[in-house]
């Protein structure tokens, strides 16, 4: 379980809090509108944010640690590969920084990059993918790292509808079978619908407990009507 | 690292001014050598930014086949050995030169370029193409939208100009301007090669001509106090002026509507471009076809020099590189990094190689025999001389991969050393290779503090260019001219290849 206890994060005049619990395994939406604070607290949960109050998961307190000894992975809007490194490389840094990987690993390099449907692509640098393949690069590196929490900062925004539905479906696939609690942010009801079972909205400096996705989105509060414009 | 190099800079000052006689060891000559120095600075920088303006502006409005090649020049003479460009340009103006003979057949008197007239025109001839460069940066920099608008609104002739253009260039001609009077603050090969004599003398020379010719130590180190003064001056102006930043690669590939349209500008754009590029290649290219019909006197001293000045080249390249890229690194920690960068850059841009020579000399001079260290202290001057081009092509290149990619290398675990090899490296490389570039061809072609310690069996390629040059070996010199300008320019180009690679 992801807890969040009195968080409290201060940025000049903008103030975030979060008082909220996420239940082991989840996959939880994250809505609101332009600058309500929500890449705020996902930078909070990955580390990259300074805050009061505790972040917990499974009961151990993540405040004191550097963003990649949190149990976590995380995949940004943009820039989460190397495009200087190949395929297999950008995925083998999940498991080691310095690339020092033994055979065995290699092959497990392998494997997850045919998961994702990139069997035969091992070499290819990021340029010589599509977008679709580069995001499914970064995912098979999250797979490889199999940490129990995905945050997920609108990664497939760049891509069009169609093919950022595949790339969640994908990612909720994978975090169903491995136990994955999910994060992610989006601006798209019609995505939290498909994947994610429980919303949090953030509105008024406050990140709210998850709730139903279906209900939320069937009688949306004020702040969050005004900003789907339904 | 920081420690280390401002030790290097300021202990070789203290050594000088322990050694320095008192002020009543000033030469007679004192006070015009100090004028001249100021004077020729001053002259160099405003003749290169006043010839500069036409010449950017015309490139920047006329749009012709061979435009990127031509802007691809400007920035050669900037690597190009000095003694090599000084050769060049004799040959155009000296007393033998295509104009001389041209004004022999009109029966006129011959013009001597020797003296300030050729001071001013070697200064020229390097810094005409910067001053261009980073003036056309500059007209780049204007933002489209108030063009459109300047447009729209029908702005013409001298309104266009006051409100696009001199705005751009009010805010960064000075800086140009300081800049290039720095550089020529602390010539020395030009001075050393067309100046001297009681009337063209400059501080660095002096210092130079204190140690070789009296060998006076004192007197040496009171003028090379004297010149630290003046610089250290210019750099405290300096660091209250916005000073350019280095023009890149993506200069002069948009063209400016010709707003300010008067009757023959277009003839004026024009002239303005030929005489410019006629200036800066004809002296080469009468260099490179007398280098080439002379290539059989190739002196024979010539070869162990060349491999001479090819390892010291190399090695202070890498140096250079390394301790630039260590003191990034460090800078990016601190939160105030960058500008202590911009500090120690015009340091040593500021600070005379000649000063920090003579300060090692003045070092080892007790313990063993200067000659026999002068290649090491030539590397090392060298390599600190080059640091801040360094400097200014890799940290921005390092905060630009630290945006891009710094919070995924952060998720990721890449600290310390995986971070500089798998991300950092990667993603500069192509900064690295362009400056180790340039530091070797600058240490190439340096003819600076080695002539402190000249010694025939450990000249350098342009020490004994020089040497061939004063025994009026002409076409000897010319042979090792287009050994030196091919060395150099080759070194640039294998560096900056390797950083391309894979780019």
């Amino acid at each position: 379980m992801l807890e969040l206890d009195g968080v409290d994060i201060q940025l000049g005049t903008f103030r975030l809090q979060a008082d909220l619990r996420v239940p082991k395994g989840a996959c939880v939406a994250v809505m609101g509108a332009s600058g309500s604070g929500k890449s705020t607290l996902i930078n909070a949960i990955a580390g990259f944010q300074d805050h009061l109050g505790a972040i917990r998961l499974d009961g151990t307190d993540l405040s004191d640690l550097a963003p990649d000894q949190r149990p976590l992975s995380i995949l940004f809007q943009d820039g989460n590969l190397f495009p200087h490194l190949t395929a297999a490389q950008n995925v083998a840094l999940g498991l080691s920084a310095n690339l020092r990987l033994s055979r065995d690993d290699w092959v497990r390099v392998d494997q997850v990059l045919h998961r994702v449907g990139l069997g035969g692509k091992e070499h290819k640098k990021p340029t010589a993918l599509s977008g679709g393949q580069q995001s499914r690069v970064a995912i098979a590196r999250v797979l490889l790292r199999g940490r129990p929490l995905l945050l997920l900062d609108e990664p497939f925004a760049a891509l069009g509808p169609a093919l950022r539905q595949d790339m969640l479906a994908l990612v909720a696939g994978v975090a169903a079978q491995e136990g994955t609690t999910v994060l992610m942010i989006t601006h798209a009801p019609e995505d939290a619908r498909a994947i994610a079972d429980q919303t949090i909205v953030v509105e008024n400096g406050r990140a709210a407990a998850p709730c139903d996705t279906q209900d939320l989105l069937d009688n949306p509060p004020d702040g969050l009507r005004a900003y789907l414009g339904t | 690292m920081l420690a280390l190099l401002l030790l290097f800079i300021f202990g070789t000052l203290l050594a000088v001014a322990l050694r320095a006689d008192d002020l009543s060891g000033l030469p007679s000559d004192f006070w015009p050598t100090v004028w001249f120095t100021l004077m020729q600075a001053t002259l160099s920088g405003a003749l290169s930014v006043l010839l500069a303006i036409p010449v950017a502006r015309a490139l920047m409005r006329r749009s012709f086949r061979g435009k990127a090649l031509l802007i691809a020049l400007l920035g050669a003479p900037f690597i190009l050995p000095v003694i090599v460009a000084v050769l060049g340009l004799l040959s155009v103006f000296g007393r033998g030169g295509l104009l001389n003979t041209a004004v022999g057949w009109f029966g006129g008197d011959p013009v001597s370029v020797y003296g300030l007239t050729g001071i001013l025109l070697a200064h020229a001839y390097f810094n005409l193409p910067l001053a261009t460069r980073l003036l056309l940066q500059g007209w780049q920099d204007i933002p489209q939208g108030r063009v459109r608008l300047a447009q729209s609104l029908g702005m013409r002739g001298m309104a266009a100009f006051r409100h696009i253009e001199w705005p751009m260039l009010r805010d960064r001609a000075p800086g140009i301007f300081l800049a290039i009077f720095t550089i020529c603050l602390t010539s020395f090969s030009v001075i050393l090669l067309i100046g001297g004599g009681p009337r063209a003398t400059t501080i660095e020379l002096a210092i130079y001509e204190a140690f070789r010719f009296d060998f006076d130590l004192g007197k040496a180190a009171l003028l090379a106090l004297v010149q630290f003064a003046i610089c250290g001056f210019v750099a405290v102006i300096a660091l209250q002026t916005r000073l350019p930043q280095s023009a890149g690669s993506g200069v002069g590939h948009t063209t400016l509507p010709v707003l300010s349209n008067t009757k023959g500008i277009g003839a004026f754009d024009g002239l303005a471009i030929f005489l410019a590029t006629a200036f800066l290649l004809i002296p080469l290219g009468m260099m490179l076809a007398k280098g080439v019909s002379a290539l059989g006197d190739m002196h024979g001293a010539v070869w162990p020099a060349a491999i001479r000045s090819l390892v010291i080249a190399v090695a202070s390249a890498l140096g250079s590189v390394v301790m630039a890229l260590a003191l990034c690194l460090f800078a990016l920690s601190l939160r105030r990094g960058a500008a202590l960068i911009d500090g120690l850059g015009f340091l040593i841009l500021a600070t005379s190689p000649l000063v920090m020579g003579t300060g090692l000399f003045l070092i080892v001079f007790p313990f063993v025999n200067p000659t026999s260290v002068a290649l090491w202290v030539t590397g090392l001057v060298n390599a600190t001389v080059a640091m801040p081009f360094i400097l200014r092509s890799i940290l921005p290149a390092l905060q630009q991969a630290e945006r891009d990619h710094g919070r995924l290398a952060d998720s990721l675990g890449l600290l310390g050393w995986a971070r500089l090899r798998w991300m950092l490296v990667p993603r500069i490389r192509p900064a690295l290779g362009f400056g180790a570039g340039l530091a070797a061809a600058l240490s190439m072609g340096d003819l600076g503090v080695i002539t402190l310690f000249s010694d025939p069996q450990r000249a350098t390629l342009p020490m004994e260019m020089f040497r061939l040059m004063s025994s009026y070996r002409q076409d000897s010199a010319m042979a090792a001219a287009l050994l030196l300008v091919g060395l150099s320019f080759g070194l640039f180009w294998l560096f900056d290849k390797w950083g391309r690679r894979y780019a």
